[in-house]
């Protein structure tokens, strides 16, 4: 039986426990006694007494006997292997692989003598070739993995059934006037809801995990002030020899680049994106309201590298061509330059910022505004004076949210401030920023341990702890304010 | 009516129109100066919609309408040469609801003045909240904490402060819209004897749903019904020897 048709028959089981309970606490009800919950409260909670256990048995069993097997199996190499480890988990990669595929295969499971037949076929299919010794070694260790898998997987499935089985009847034999099922049932479906929300913190654990294996291994190679506080960025020049590793991952030019162009974005984006959400809250009818909110949240939804396209395509050229008219000859912003960067970036960041913003101004209870126009405020006073100051919490909760958009944002900069890591205040010049380089240290084509390689994930660390540290200053602001306020 | 007394507002004919639909008939009602006038009926009828007219205030809700002709001091205060936001600085209002704004109780005092520019100085300024304070009866208890979240008080303070920003800006009539329907018994008595020593100074008119409440504070009382005013006349009339049996019905309990 397959792993999906155990699941299938005990979700199965479990309907029909479902369906039995709920007709017996029917009968009972029937009777005239009356139940502690509605009937098919009963048969809710047979089935999941039947359905959890079981399934959380099989899917914790197949991980173990999985990662069991694995283990022995590369034990198992590294006895006849000697002290080749390196090759051995190859061998063992390549062992698993055809394992699987044999437990899969009709043949190798209807008949038990013809391996090597089957093997045959199935390397011929997958066009592996194999020296001869090295062969006869995977064979082997591979047929006694399958076969493994095999038995441990009958063992599993018939505990699991049992399991099933047993559950099933006392779901049924429990179905009592005095059970409180419907209690039950409430304290299992709060389980599975903190259970989901866990699961959310557990993988950003992860991630923040692996992230930091990565970087510490990262600094055992470069030192963390040369890291930190290293002014220039060249780690391709510490390839030709390995020793020069040091100076060349200076992260300033590129943490410049990042707060230099999210900056630029800022700039733009905040005066225009809060001045459209106040004219949209405030002062639009309700019919082209209607029309622009939509408009500008569609606008929202564009990919960066379109913003990218009209960046490289037009404004980049535009701006130069804009230098070299002004300047007479003399082109003083770059086709490519953190201006261009950061202004697009800009327009694209507007339609979050007046979106958001919006959504909190026109969420400012109406009985302020009463309150303000009662004392004989107009419009515009009562929006600077009691509005904004009303929303402001949320409003600056809104531009951080941005502003970490605008650090993470990657195929703009690419497209229209470069890849060059340059250290210049001069917003007509190419720069680049963290996101960037993160990206083309990754797709390089440097060892995966490398320095080269594993300094990404230090530029990922950083640029984390950057937001992180921006989330928990919008979240001070807003509690600061709210506790003033409310 | 005391032909003594100068009527300081004047509605006459006034009709309210929601989207076309009429939710007022008509109105006729004078409002005498240094007087309490209370307002009252079952829920709906219209009271709330008839105040908001008296400042313009309906002007703030898209699709109303209002005809007829509303006086203050001899002022049609519908005129198109009248500017709406000085017509609200002379005719103050305070909402049902305790809507202090999300500053210090010093700042939401200051907020009418400051608009207005009534203060020369600091001085000045804090001069007219002291005696903005005192006269909302909320002085004692806020004077050393001014700078504290207006919305840190109790909701029987936040409305006195409510009452106080709206004396701030020296308004002549004030208009209140059952202020008192979200406190408890205590702070109501203390805001009912708080409009009656501001009746001296302001001409105050009030929406109440409770009986209890008209007869202690004013001294004239309108009934409105569906939309129509039912009869107004001084509150012991109304309250002893009502002139039509839909005011008798009322003020007995009988329906609304
Ligand atoms: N903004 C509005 N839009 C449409 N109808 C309204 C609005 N405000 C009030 N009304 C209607 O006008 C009538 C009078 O309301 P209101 O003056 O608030 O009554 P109350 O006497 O209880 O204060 C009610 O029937 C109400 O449904
Ligand atoms: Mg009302």
């Amino acid at each position: 039986m397959s792993g999906p048709s155990v699941i299938f028959s005990v979700l199965l089981l479990g309907s029909g426990g479902f369906l039995v309970s709920c007709g017996w606490a029917r009968i009972i009800e029937a009777r005239g006694t009356r139940m502690h919950s509605r009937s098919h409260y009963y048969g809710w909670w047979t089935f999941l007494i039947v359905v959890i256990p079981s399934l959380v048995f099989f899917i914790f069993w197949s991980i173990c006997t999985n990662l069991y097997l694995e283990n022995k199996a590369s034990s198992s190499c590294h006895t006849t292997a000697g002290d080749m480890a390196q090759s051995c988990s190859v061998l063992v990669k390549m062992a698993h692989d055809l394992a699987h595929k044999l437990v899969l295969d009709d043949h190798f499971r209807n008949s038990q003598e013809d391996h090597d037949a089957v093997l045959q076929n199935i390397l011929g299919k997958r066009k592996i070739l194999f020296s001869l010794d090295n062969k006869e070694h995977i064979v082997s260790i591979a047929i006694e993995w399958a076969q493994r898998i095999k038995k441990f997987h009958m063992i599993g499935t018939i505990i699991t059934f049992v399991l099933a089985i047993l559950s099933c009847f006392v779901g049924i034999f429990s179905v009592s006037p005095e059970r409180r099922s419907r209690n039950r049932v409430e304290c299992v479906t709060v389980f599975w809801l903190m259970l989901a929300s866990s699961i959310v913190i557990l993988i950003t654990v992860g991630i923040v995990l692996s992230m930091l294996f990565q970087t510490i291994s990262f600094f055992q190679s470069v030192s963390l002030a040369n890291f930190f506080f290293g002014t220039v960025w060249d780690p391709r020049f510490s390839a030709v020899d390995s020793e020069e590793v040091v100076g060349q991952f200076g992260l300033i030019p590129l943490l410049a680049g990042t707060l230099y162009i999210a900056f630029i974005a800022m700039l733009f984006a905040i005066p225009v994106g809060l001045f459209s959400a106040i004219y949209l809250a405030e002062y639009t009818v309700p019919w082209l309201r209607g029309i622009i909110k939509p408009l500008l949240e569609i606008l929202a939804g564009i990919p960066t590298i379109v913003y990218g396209f009209f960046a490289l395509a037009v404004l980049g050229p535009f701006l130069h061509d804009l230098s070299i008219f002004l300047a007479s000859g003399h082109a003083f912003i770059m086709a490519q330059s953190a201006l261009t960067a950061g202004l697009v970036m800009g327009i694209m960041l507007v339609p979050f910022v007046s979106s958001l913003s919006d959504d909190i101004i026109t969420a400012v209870p109406r009985s302020l505004r009463d309150g303000s126009f009662g004392l004989g405020a107009t419009q515009s006073e009562t929006i600077w004076r009691v509005i904004l100051p009303a929303a402001f919490p949320g409003i600056v909760a809104s531009l951080l949210l941005t502003a970490s958009r605008a650090i993470g944002e990657t195929m703009i900069v690419v497209l229209a401030a470069g890849v060059v890591a340059r250290l210049t205040i001069n917003p007509f010049e190419a720069m680049t920023t963290i996101t960037v380089k993160i990206v083309n240290q990754l797709t390089g084509d440097f060892e995966f341990n490398s320095p080269q390689t594993l300094v990404a994930f230090a530029l990922g660390m950083t640029l984390l702890v950057l937001t992180l540290l921006m989330n928990i200053v919008a979240l001070y602001v807003v509690r600061k304010y709210r506790e003033q306020y409310e | 009516m005391n032909p003594r007394l100068k009527i300081k507002m004047c509605g006459s004919n006034v009709k309210v129109f929601y989207a076309q639909k009429e939710i007022l008939h008509g109105i006729h009602l004078d409002i005498p100066e240094n007087r309490v006038t209370a307002l009252i009926g079952p829920s709906g009828c219209g009271k709330s919609t008839f105040l908001r007219c008296l400042n313009r205030m309906n002007d703030t809700i898209e699709g109303a309408r209002v005809t007829g002709q509303i006086l203050l001091d001899e002022e049609d205060i519908y005129d198109p040469s009248v500017d709406v936001v000085e017509l609200r600085s002379r005719v103050g209002m305070v909402f049902q609801k305790p809507n202090p704004f999300p500053k210090s109780i010093y700042e939401n005092v200051a907020y009418g003045p400051r608009i207005h520019g009534l203060a020369k100085s600091r001085v000045d300024l804090d001069e007219i909240i002291e005696q903005s304070l005192l006269k909302a009866g909320l002085f004692h208890e806020v004077k050393d904490r001014l700078h504290d979240a207006g919305t840190s008080l109790s909701g029987g303070q936040q409305q006195r402060l409510c009452i106080a920003r709206a004396i701030a800006v020296r308004p002549e009539v004030i208009l209140m819209d059952e202020p008192c329907s979200a406190l408890d018994p205590i702070a109501t008595a203390r805001i009912e004897e708080l409009i009656d020593d501001l009746r001296r100074n302001y001409t105050i008119t009030i929406v109440t749903h409770s009986m209890q409440q008209a007869a202690r504070v004013s001294q004239f009382t309108a009934m409105f019904h569906m939309g129509n005013l039912v009869e107004v006349g001084t509150t012991k009339t109304i309250f002893t020897s009502p002139g039509e049996q839909r005011t008798q019905d009322y003020i007995t309990g009988r329906f609304g």
